[in-house]
């Protein structure tokens, strides 16, 4: 799948941490205002921490689905959680909204899982049963401006989508 | 031929009958049924949903009960066999006899289908349980060669399903204990093959190591294919050297069988993968829906897609095209 453009990375690797997190509970309360039941699979292991390392961002995330909260750290390392899984963002991406499967994505080693297995199975069930839509679900923190800034993100996931397709068919 | 798909979710279980499923089978939401993994599968509630919704659409919903009844706690099976019966599923896969005997008496007009974990794998086998509790399909075992299926076709008087695509299981089912060895855990008696709570993987240099319970199943070098950390597909120490001993990781397709299949009296075809996630399900329902629906010529470019999404991204017809003794 298509790599995070290189000024995207390096903006991430300037933008003050304060800055990442707030965007990233921001980004977080929204989507879980739109998907309550979201961790609702989740069972015993809600009380897990789940990081995310997108290999080409200096950034990780971990989600504590408890709070429900996030934060947000630099790396190198892998921040310390019960399961991590890394990976490029726009595939973490992908997987959140269940648009690739976790399966073949480690068969093919573009997705390395660590930690606790059945904690990220179950996040993984999760997600996959949730519906997430990401340009509709935060497009509609843009107000007004929703219904565009949704068909632009839509837009790009298309192109993103479509890309890592023609890469394995 | 009936295309049958797996659904561990309410999201896969809609992208399968979207995509073309003739049914789709499924489990409740513990340990009656083989892929009792954390998040998957259904409640109740999701369950009759799922029917309804299936039902609407014409296309039918099949439940697996298919692990093997603990004594002493029997009422879990009991329980979920007569909410699937209340729920109105089309059929119920089961694989204890004690199961299937409880549908025969309480619920007898519930369709009954043989699970491939009952190990049906002879006419013998197949009539006594179509005599004995009115099993109305057999789902034949992963290990016949096309030829057997043929003749035990010949013998029977029930439908015949086989698996066709997905995970390959290549020991006598619903009697490996490699996963019981390794973890305590098994497929038969709780749902789980290599259960994900004995799972681990560890970067070691350039290889990731993958570990089941006490064992190291296997080590992948960048660049290889990984597969599932089960024994059966697990690099051994035989002799002088470092091999699969059982099987490779690789996962089954017999899909450019279908005429031969059709003639040997196969009626149905699954898919397997309820562990796998809805754009598995997506995939590989509408590749396989169109592949049934080409001429045979057309199929191999169809289906060829399908390979990146196998375990390690290979497939074989195992045993089904038998070129061993």
């Amino acid at each position: 799948m298509k790599p995070l453009p290189d000024i995207l990375s390096t903006l991430a690797e300037y933008m003050p941490i304060s800055v990442a997190q707030h965007i990233s509970a921001l980004l977080m309360a929204q989507i879980m205002r739109r998907h309550r039941d979201l961790f609702e699979r989740l069972g015993e292991h809600r009380c897990k921490r789940f990081a995310f390392a997108p290999s080409d961002l200096p950034l990780a995330f971990v989600v504590s689905p408890n709070g429900p909260s996030v934060t947000v750290c630099r790396k190198p390392p892998v921040p310390e959680a019960d399961a991590a899984v890394e990976g490029p963002l726009f595939m973490l991406l992908a997987l959140l909204e269940g648009r690739q499967d976790a399966d073949a994505l480690f068969f093919s080693r573009d997705l390395t899982v660590t930690g606790d297995m059945e904690a990220m199975l179950a996040l993984r069930n999760a997600l996959d049963d949730s519906n997430i839509d990401l340009p509709n679900d935060l497009g509609a923190m843009a107000g007004p401006l929703a219904p565009l800034v949704s068909r632009v993100a839509c837009g790009v996931r298309s192109r993103v989508l479509a890309e890592g397709e023609a890469s394995w068919s | 031929m009936e295309l049958i798909c797996p659904a561990g979710t309410p999201a896969a279980f809609r992208e399968a009958v979207d995509a073309g499923a003739d049914s789709v089978y499924c489990g409740f939401r513990d340990e009656t049924n083989a892929r009792n993994f954390p998040g998957l599968n259904f409640t109740r509630d999701e369950m009759a949903e799922a029917v309804s919704h299936a039902r609407q659409r014409g296309v039918k919903t099949l439940v697996t009960l298919n692990t093997f009844m603990r004594a002493g706690q029997e009422d879990i099976w009991y329980r979920a066999a007569d909410d699937a019966a209340r729920i109105g599923v089309d059929a119920v896969i089961v694989a204890d006899f004690g199961l299937m005997a409880y549908f025969a008496e309480k619920w007898p007009a519930q369709r009954l289908h043989a699970s491939v974990q009952a190990s049906a794998s002879s006419a013998a086998a197949v009539n006594f349980l179509v005599e004995a509790f009115g099993v109305r399909r057999v789902v034949l075992p992963r290990t016949l060669t096309i030829d057997d299926i043929a003749r035990v076709s010949r013998d029977i008087r029930t439908e015949i399903e086989i698996f066709v695509f997905g995970g390959l299981c290549v020991m006598a089912e619903g009697r490996c204990s490699l996963s019981s060895y390794a973890t305590g855990k098994s497929p038969n008696m709780n749902g789980v093959c290599s259960p994900a709570s004995h799972v681990r993987y560890r970067r070691e240099g350039d290889e990731l190591v993958s570990i089941l319970g006490d064992y190291t199943i296997n080590r992948f070098p960048d660049g290889e294919a990984a597969g599932y950390p089960t024994l059966c597909k697990g690099r051994f120490h035989v002799g002088e050297q470092d091999g699969y001993a059982f099987e490779d990781p690789v996962s089954l397709d017999v899909m450019d069988q279908i005429d031969r299949l059709r003639e040997a009296g196969v009626s149905a075809l699954k898919i397997e993968g309820r562990q796998r996630g809805k754009a598995y399900v997506a995939e590989v329902v509408s590749t396989l829906r169109r592949a049934l629906d080409a001429s045979a010529s057309e199929r191999p470019a169809i289906l060829s897609r399908l390979c990146m999404l196998s375990e390690g991204n290979r497939t074989t017809t195992g045993a089904y095209d038998k070129r061993w003794r």
